[in-house]
């Protein structure tokens, strides 16, 4: 059987149930005696390894199935989980997913047969359980031998019988196997039964049906796809298709699919062509049709010819159109055509701006009421469009974070340090790019917690706090971005060593040092080429550090902060914005150039008078509701040529990022407009005081601010 | 035989005027001739770089080559075209000249090599003079257009 085209959902599958397993055994080494994820991780394994089969991974397979056979004993209670055995499973997890990487870079699992591991695994299962593995064994073995002997004889196989007949079925099911029959020399009603031991019977089904659909077209299931795909049946199910295929070679694909016990078939005639034949044919289905009423009007008691209707009550939604096949609710769908939709929706909300500006200005025949509401209706299409696409785009940063609790229990082995993760708003939503590329500094940052932030379980003692130290990952949004804290509860940055250090290296001077704010020495920390740690570790150290978080977390248009306390511990903020291509900005005009603000930078608007600024050290400030606020002339730092009259009264924008603020002057207000950001490409460097362009309803650009690098 | 071979080598370039001189640009690198619109300028930037244009929703910086080349500043006039190139790395890049004149076929024999000369700053821009008839155009060098290079 050709698996290639499954390979993605094996791999996307595979991901996820590695997850899972990580996942609980984390928590099972918390609490050894929770039997429900005892079952939960039973159940992961025994589908990675039905997986695996069934793609013909067989390294992969017989790895899982080792770990099965574990956990297997540990359900029955004849083993428990020590931190030894959790130690070796980690380890298998590292090997599938080595193998998983191996698949998804050359389709092929590799050659590594991880014997030390599997050995390992034995060993920790002879020495619990003393020869309960070979026991255990001997039913995984009869199961899959039993689907392979089968394979020769069709309908006779002990007790499998055929359930297939044409009597079963209602007019439309026929209908749509009589469209598809006539493309086909043949139509088949097959029924297949599940081995009772199976945990993922829609699965299974899929398998059967995708490697059934590769000789054929399957018109009708029964029961109903729906209701196959919820496993609202029992330990078999039928279904009815037309193909040129011999029935033997349809039956043999759906045998491969492991646990998969038997397939039986058999050939109907559906009359010798759909004209030729009307007559009986109707009779015949009406018949059929007075049969099914009578099952659904009496539902209890349960009519031969119809055993599946009365064995599940829950197939008694006849009404819908049976034969038409109900897609997947989900589609996977690739990142580019998302990428290709954006650019799209940002088009369209150009168009728009440019037809909002062309009512704007155009006199006379475009002032028309119904016109501006059609103008305005557009505009609310446009923008709930833009916000669809974007809600499409989002993932919760689960998927990057949940690898974390793993991380954190390796540090905790390797540096000999009792720590624990805190994790919360895993379910904080963030654009899928985003996501992608925050992985890396979040991780960077926790490593550094754990090496540099917690002290050991002596020096803590000592320190009186509790011996396990605490490290929290917290997310959550605010307003137009999201804040990923990551702190911790250990020694906090002492900045007396971080100056000294700067010193040592000749980064700054020794005035320059003393001159220098707390919060200036541990900004320092970003700077390239500075590491705290004394002596190099594996886990961090090598420099390359937070200066790499910061630039990265850049890239993606957020920005990092810390604060710490001596002693008590220090945070990191990590701030990002929710999108990346389309914001809401406020306009400004400065001379005779337009200028965009972002939004979510913005804290207030105020119009000064001039008498109202105040100097401290030779800078512009303005004071407001108690807080001191530099001014920034944007004219100046832009070099735009002043106006010939100063104005008495200034506009200001108060722009905040993180604890920081600046009063940014502006000449008028246009007001607040819906951008696509366009970057300025690779030839113009622009200073930084810019971060990207958009293109005005007129057609005109106008440049963004880039008001991080204003404060 | 030698006609052929004439054929298969020439050359097309797209001759413009710059300041009173003929300068050809390999019509390989031309995606695109526009009219003079307003840029949008772009502030704290190399100083050749006049600023940005709306080049059908994309946003396209523009370079003036005089500035470059420490010629006079443009002279906007209705002659004035903004060429875009492509180059394959950074992406499209617009120059302003002051006017477009004609399209001619060159061929090898047709084109004076010119070696680098460190004494005349304008010419590291040019990698060749073609002869067209009476006329003489100089031949940019797309990349040392486009690169950081400029003359001091």
């Amino acid at each position: 059987m050709d698996v290639s085209q499954y390979l993605d959902i094996f791999i996307d599958e595979t991901n996820e149930h590695l997850q899972d397993l990580s996942d609980c055994i984390m928590a099972i080494e918390q609490e050894p005696d929770n039997m429900d994820t005892v079952n939960e991780i039973f159940r992961a394994a025994h589908s990675l390894k039905g997986m695996a089969g069934t793609m013909g991974f067989k390294r992969m397979q017989r790895l899982t199935h080792d770990m099965e056979n574990v956990f297997q004993e540990v359900r029955s209670g004849n083993m428990t989980v020590t931190s030894s055995l959790v130690d070796v499973l980690f380890q298998c997890l590292d090997a599938l997913d080595a193998y998983l990487e191996n698949v998804k870079s050359t389709s092929n699992e590799g050659t590594n047969d991880n014997e030390a591991i599997i050995n390992q695994l034995n060993a920790i299962l002879n020495e619990e359980t003393a020869g309960g593995s070979a026991n255990e064994d001997a039913p995984e073995a009869t199961e899959e031998a039993s689907g392979e002997e089968s394979s020769g004889e069709a309908d006779s196989a002990g007790g499998y019988t055929n359930k297939c007949s044409l009597s079963e079925l209602d007019d439309k099911s026929v209908e749509a196997l009589r469209a598809a029959a006539e493309k086909a020399s043949h139509v088949y009603g097959v029924t297949v039964y599940i081995s009772e031991e199976c945990l993922l019977k829609a699965a299974r089904a899929f398998l059967v049906f995708k490697a059934v659909e590769e000789l054929g077209t399957i018109a009708v299931y029964r029961p109903s796809s729906h209701d196959i795909e919820d496993e609202r049946f029992e330990f078999d199910f039928r279904f009815y298709m037309a193909g040129d295929e011999p029935l033997e070679k349809v039956l043999a694909a759906a045998r491969t699919v492991s646990e998969i016990v038997e397939a039986v078939g058999v050939e109907l005639d559906l009359g010798d062509s759909t004209t030729s034949q009307p007559e009986p044919e109707e009779s015949a289905l009406d018949e059929a049709k007075t049969k099914e009423n009578a099952t659904e009007s009496a539902p209890a008691p349960a009519k031969s010819p119809q055993p599946a209707a009365a064995k599940k009550p829950a197939q008694t939604d006849k009404k819908q159109p049976a034969g038409k096949q109900v897609g997947n609710r989900t589609v996977r769908v690739d990142i580019e055509k998302l990428d290709a939709l954006m650019n799209q929706v940002s088009e369209l909300i150009i168009a728009k701006n440019s037809m909002v500006s062309i009512s704007a200005t155009e006199g006379g025949s475009m002032q028309s009421q119904s016109f501006h509401e059609q103008i305005e209706y557009l505009e609310r299409i446009t923008t709930t469009l833009h916000e669809s696409v974007m809600k499409v785009r989002m993932v919760p940063i689960e998927s990057v974070v949940n690898k974390f609790p793993r991380m954190i229990r390796d540090l905790s082995k390797k540096l000999d340090k009792k720590m624990e993760l805190h994790m919360s708003g895993e379910d904080t939503e963030l654009d899928r790019t985003v996501v992608d590329q925050i992985g890396d500094p979040l991780q960077h940052l926790l490593r550094n917690s754990a090496d540099h932030g917690l002290e050991s379980a002596d020096v803590r003692r000592k320190l009186g706090k509790p011996e396990t130290g605490a490290i929290y990952l917290n997310a959550f949004q605010e307003g137009n971005n999201v804040i990923i804290e990551v702190s911790d509860d250990g020694s906090g940055i002492n900045t007396d060593k971080v100056m000294e250090k700067a010193i040592e290296r000749g980064i700054i001077t020794q005035e320059q040092g003393e001159a220098m704010s707390q919060k200036e020495i541990i900004d320092m920390l970003f700077m390239p080429s500075f590491s705290m740690a004394k002596e190099i570790t594996d886990i961090s150290g090598r420099g390359v550090g937070l200066d790499v978080v910061k630039s990265n977390i850049e890239a993606l248009g957020g920005d990092v902060e810390v604060k710490s306390v001596l002693g008590e511990g220090s945070k990191f903020t990590v701030r990002l914005p929710l999108t990346l291509a389309i914001i809401q900005a406020l306009m400004v005009e400065i001379g005779e150039e337009k200028y965009a603000i972002p939004l979510g930078t913005i804290q207030t608007i105020e119009s000064i008078s001039e008498e109202d600024i105040k100097y401290v050290q030779a800078d512009e400030v303005i004071h407001i509701r108690g807080s001191v606020i530099p001014l920034v002339r944007l004219e100046q730092i832009l070099d735009i040529p002043p106006r010939e009259a100063a104005k008495r009264n200034l506009t200001v924008v108060i722009v905040r990022k993180g604890e920081k603020f600046a009063g940014l002057v502006v000449d008028s207000l246009i007001g607040q407009q819906e951008i696509v950001i366009k970057s300025l490409g690779m030839y113009i460097d622009s200073s930084k005081l810019i971060s990207g362009a958009t293109i005005l309803g007129d057609g005109e650009v106008a440049l963004i601010l880039d008001v991080n690098t204003l404060l | 035989m030698k006609k052929n071979i004439k054929d298969n080598d020439t050359v097309q370039y797209i001759v413009v005027q710059l300041g009173g001189e003929q300068y050809g640009i390999n019509i390989r690198y031309v995606d695109n001739i526009v009219r003079m619109q307003k840029i949008t300028r772009v502030p704290k930037v190399q100083h050749y770089f006049k600023g940005v244009i709306n080049l059908r929703g994309e946003v396209m910086p523009v370079m003036s080559i005089r500035s470059k080349m420490g010629l006079p500043e443009d002279e906007f006039t209705d002659d004035t075209r903004i060429i875009i190139l492509k180059a394959e790395e950074k992406g499209s890049l617009g120059v302003i000249i002051d006017a477009v004149k004609e399209v001619v076929t060159l061929a090898p024999e047709e084109i004076d090599k010119v070696a680098y000369d460190a004494k005349d700053e304008r010419s590291n821009f040019i990698n060749g003079i073609g002869k067209h008839g009476e006329e003489l155009v100089s031949l940019f060098d797309i990349n040392c257009i486009i690169g950081e290079k400029e003359a001091v």
